[in-house]
Parts: C-alpha cells; sequence; structure tokens
C-alpha cells in the first residue's frame, strides 16, 4: 500500500514581477517527496531549485498549482514546526554559543528548560559536536559551524529537513566528511530530506531520488530514483553504477540548456 | 598599553605648541603692563603698538616676552595656570573642606554632569524608541526621520534660550529639567540613527530562520534585533554623551543662569577672568573624556560577555 506522499507538488508556478518584465522561477513543477526519501535538487542558478525548496518552506508563495507539506499547506506545515530548514550560510548568531544557538528554536517553541538542555546535547552528538556547546562561533571552523546549524534544524524534532546547498561553501574534503555524517544521520532518524545543490556527486552519493531542473523557466527535467542501497561507503562513488547515475545527470542538465537555443 | 605612546606623543606636542603660542598671544597685553610700570618698550605707546605686528613686537622687545607668561589676566593662559586654577578650584577646595562652595568647579561640575545624564538618559530612550518605530512601521519611517534630520539643523543656540523661556512659562522651577531637555535634544539623534542601523542589521537569511520557526514579531525582535544592535548602540551612545554635554552646557549659557559649567565659562567671559574659562573648559573636556571612557569599558564588558570581542 502506498503511503501519502510528504510533499506533493501540482503544476506549481512561480513568477516573480521585475522591472524587466516577468520571471518564471518555477513554471508547472509536479513532484511527489515520499516519506523517508532523500531527494536532491539539482541545476544551474536560476533553475528554481532554492525557490522550490522555499516553497515547500512557506518563504516564497507560488503564483500557480498546488503543493501539501504532510497534507497541508506549507503555511500550516510552518506553523506545525513540520520542517527543519538549513541555510547556505550557517548564520549562528554570534552573541550566542553553540549550545545557545542549538536551543534557540526550542526557546522560541516554548520547549521546558531541562527539555530544552537534554535535545542540545543530543542533537550536537548527533552532528559529532560534543563538547562545543560553550563555544562561540567564531572559535570553530566553517564545517563545525555549518554541523552546528544542522543541530539547531534537528533540535525540534521535525520530520522534514529542507537544505538549500548547505555545503556549499565549503572544501572538498570537509564536505566529503560532512556528506558521510548527513547519510549516518538520515539512515538513523529516518526523516525526509530534500537537499539543493550544485555538485552532481554530492547529488547522486547522498540521493534516494535526484531531481534535475533547468532555468528560463524554472522546470523539472529529469527525475532519476537512485539504485544505489542505503548503506554507502565514500567509495561507492567509483562504482560503475555509481557513475552511470552521474552520466545521467549530467545528460540531464546539458539537455535543459539546449533549450535556450 | 600600546596605545599609550602615541597618544602622550600627541600631548606632548600640543602642550608644545600651546606653550610657544602663548607668547604671540599675550605680547601685548605684557608689553602694557611693562610700560606701565615705568619700563621703556618699543614702540612706546600702546596706540603704535596696535599697528604692529606681534613678531616684530617680540623682536624688539625680547626681554619682556617671559611677562606674558606670568600674566594675571592673560590672552592665552600657559597649560601650567590653567593646570593651577584647575587645582585651586576643585583640589584645593576638597583640602579646605569647602568642595561645594559656589567657586568650585567640582559643585558645577556635578550640576553639569546631574543634568548631562538626566538628558543622556531621556534621550537615548527616545532614540531607541524612535528606531524601534521607524523600523517596524512604513508610516513613521516616512514621516519621523525626515523630522529627526531636521530637528539636527537648528543650531541648538538659537533653540535653547526658547526651551528655557518656556519651560519657565509651563511653570517649571529651576534649570535642570529644560536643560536635560537641550541634552536630550542634540543626544537622540546618534542613537535613532545608530538604533535603526542596527535594528536592521540582521541578514535576511537570519530573518527567514526565525520564520521558519513560526516566531512571533516579539520574539524576532528579542531574540534577533535586539541582541544584533547593540555594537551599533554603544557605538551611538559614545556620541551621544558628547552630544548630551555640548547640549547642557548651551542650555547653562543663557543669561541668568549661575551654576554649572556653561555658566562658569559665561561668567568668566563677563568678569573678564579667562582662567575661570579655560578651567570650566577643561573640566568640562576631563567630564567627557572620562563619560566615553566609561562607555567605551562597559561596551568591551559586555561584548566579551556575549562572545562579540570587538
Amino acid at each position: 500500500m502506498k503511503t501519502n506522499p510528504v510533499i506533493s507538488a501540482q503544476n506549481l508556478s512561480l513568477t516573480f514581477q521585475t522591472n524587466d518584465g516577468p520571471v518564471h522561477a518555477l513554471k508547472d513543477v509536479s513532484l511527489d517527496v515520499d516519506k523517508g526519501d532523500f531527494v536532491s535538487f539539482i541545476g544551474p542558478s536560476g533553475c528554481g531549485k532554492t525557490t522550490f525548496l522555499r516553497c515547500m518552506a512557506d518563504l516564497e508563495h507560488p503564483t500557480g498549482g498546488t503543493i501539501t507539506v504532510n497534507g497541508t499547506s506549507p503555511e500550516e506545515a510552518r506553523r506545525n514546526r513540520a520542517y527543519g530548514y538549513v541555510f547556505q550560510a550557517a548564520g549562528l548568531y554570534p552573541w550566542r554559543t553553540i549550545g545557545g544557538n542549538v536551543r534557540l528554536p526550542l526557546e522560541i517553541m516554548g520547549y521546558d528548560k531541562a527539555d530544552q538542555a537534554a535535545r542540545v546535547k543530543r542533537v550536537l552528538d548527533l552532528v559529532d559536536l560534543a563538547g562545543f556547546e560553550k563555544k562561540f562561533p567564531w572559535q570553530l571552523s566553517g564545517g563545525m559551524q555549518q554541523r552546528a546549524s544542522i543541530a539547531r534544524a534537528l533540535a525540534f524534532d521535525a520530520d522534514i529537513l529542507l537544505m538549500d546547498e548547505p555545503f556549499g561553501a565549503l572544501d572538498e574534503i570537509v564536505r566529503d566528511h560532512l556528506n558521510e555524517q548527513l547519510l549516518n544521520l538520515w539512515d538513523r532518524t529516518n526523516k525526509t530530506i530534500c537537499f539543493v545543490t550544485h555538485s552532481i556527486p554530492e547529488a547522486v552519493y547522498l540521493s534516494t531520488k535526484i531531481v534535475v531542473m533547468s532555468p528560463r523557466p524554472g522546470r523539472i527535467t529529469d527525475v532519476i530514483e537512485s539504485p544505489l542501497p542505503r548503506e554507502r561507503p565514500l567509495d561507492i562513488r567509483d562504482t560503475k553504477e555509481f557513475l552511470d547515475i552521474a552520466h545521467r545527470v549530467r545528460e540531464g542538465l546539458r539537455a535543459g540548456h539546449s533549450y535556450e537555443g | 598599553m600600546r596605545s599609550l605612546l602615541p597618544i602622550l606623543t600627541v600631548l606632548g606636542a600640543i602642550v608644545a605648541i600651546w606653550y610657544f603660542a602663548v607668547a604671540p598671544m599675550n605680547v601685548r597685553v605684557a608689553l602694557d603692563q611693562v610700560e606701565r610700570s615705568g619700563a621703556t618698550v618699543e614702540p612706546a605707546t600702546s596706540v603704535e603698538r596696535r599697528a604692529t605686528s606681534v613678531w616684530r613686537l617680540m623682536r624688539n622687545n625680547s626681554e619682556h616676552v617671559s611677562v606674558g607668561y606670568a600674566l594675571e589676566r592673560p590672552r592665552l593662559p600657559t597649560p601650567t595656570q590653567v593646570g593651577q586654577e584647575l587645582w585651586k578650584t576643585t583640589g584645593e577646595m576638597v583640602l579646605r573642606g569647602r568642595a561645594l562652595s559656589k567657586r568650585s568647579l567640582i559643585l558645577h561640575g556635578w550640576i553639569t554632569l546631574k543634568s548631562t545624564l538626566s538628558g543622556f538618559v531621556l534621550g537615548t530612550v527616545l532614540g531607541i524608541l524612535g528606531a524601534v518605530a521607524i523600523v517596524y512601521s512604513r508610516v513613521t519611517r516616512m514621516s519621523l526621520m525626515p523630522w529627526a534630520i531636521i530637528s539636527q539643523t537648528i543650531p541648538i543656540v538659537a533653540l535653547a534660550p526658547m526651551i528655557i523661556v518656556l519651560s519657565s512659562q509651563l511653570g517649571v522651577e529651576g534649570r535642570g529639567l529644560p536643560k536635560a531637555i537641550i541634552s536630550a535634544y542634540l543626544c537622540y539623534f546618534p542613537v535613532l540613527v545608530g538604533m535603526v542601523k542596527g535594528l536592521q542589521s540582521p541578514a535576511i537569511a537570519q530573518l527567514d530562520l526565525l520564520r521558519t520557526y513560526s516566531a512571533s514579531g516579539l520574539q524576532s525582535f528579542l531574540k534577533l534585533r535586539l541582541p544584533a544592535s547593540v555594537p551599533y548602540l554603544f557605538t551611538s551612545l559614545k556620541i551621544g554623551i558628547a552630544a548630551a554635554l555640548v547640549g547642557t552646557i548651551v542650555g547653562e549659557l543663557p543669561t541668568g543662569a549661575v551654576s554649572g559649567l556653561g555658566a562658569r565659562i559665561l561668567i568668566g567671559d563677563q568678569f573678564g577672568t579667562p582662567l575661570a574659562i579655560w578651567a570650566a573648559l577643561f573640566t568640562a573636556a576631563i567630564l567627557a573624556g572620562l563619560l566615553v571612557t566609561f562607555l567605551d569599558l562597559s561596551q568591551r564588558l559586555i561584548l566579551r560577555r556575549m562572545g562579540m570581542p570587538s
């Protein structure tokens, strides 16, 4: 029996009115994300992948079509605190310690003090930052800051994690390490993750489903269900299966570009 | 400690230039005095000397130039004279147990300080409230900001007497309140501008983050905008307190005031006692220095506790 999709978009469109005329950030985008999926959105700048993610988070309002999150409108899902959002920049508050930053959503959502402390400890363990609770953000490396921001998004146990190029600004080695940790975390928590990225290897390595998008207007050109197993050591990236998927993604990206003429 | 040497060097240079400047500034008065005491000077009469440049006077009467360094009513007193006058009106008064006599600059400094602090508090509160109104409401942003800017283009010396007259018409006793209002008038503006900038300093992504938590307006104010504005606030407060002191002194200038550093400056001018003016001036400068230093230290302390060492 098929369960209801966690996120479901039907003919979703979003047009920005600018001085240079309308910009079609999204046009007729339809996609279902099932529970426990790890979905990557990949495409060149301007393909609407971030806009799509922001529509799920109720940070943008679609101008056409429908989208549901947990079977409700994105606004209701946001009010129900159904998702955690990780931005490209860690965006930690410099005046709060790492623990204080992770506690921020808990304070806002009114968790009691004891629960706050327990949750902060648990999620910092989860992202391998135990012992850094009392440090200030500037005392941590970029990768550690980004891990703290993931802990912050995990702290209130939302089932959905929306991640907008969270590792985009980090170097290759740190990124590999964080990708591995993220898969591990996803495996243990069984969350539904939507992940925006520019990197083909990152998308293929992480995802159960890869959504290839193209710009002007922003749309989906290919959806690839990954045949890779859930358990993924880093060296899976040298297997033929992996390279085949990467090839298909690249083809999809190229096809998207050929429309421009 | 490392910043001490450049500060002392600049200070030393200022004192040196000051000492050199005393000779040309005081040479005419000095020669008048020498002439009255019967010695011969060149040219012989005050009228003739008025048509001669100070440099020529100094060259022709080099033996009398030193008199200019010990005049009772100099055009420009020496740093030593100012220091002596300061000591006479502060430390010596304390030693004689008359720290709060009418001639004591401690009393006048205290009166000015009180008005400055009440004006500073009033101005800071108004500035912060104005900034919140401007950041949170488009209507106040469009209406309040231009008036705030216009308010600073009106010379405070023109406004101060009116505020004093009007407040006495309203039955306000004494000068305390009008002085505080004048000083608040100068002080609120830097606080307003700094706080508007500070409250608007959080990036869009940080506001978006709070939106994903469905945070209320009050929560995002208390947890994000307010703490983010603290460094901006302190910078503004340092400018604000100096402005508040100037405002208070200007409020003490209009005739009728008898207490406060501003009144001492005015009285010194009217009675031809330049030493009193300079001593009051230096008291004001020292007061301003202490206030700004105090704010600077609190800024360092608070920012360090907030994990944002400057």
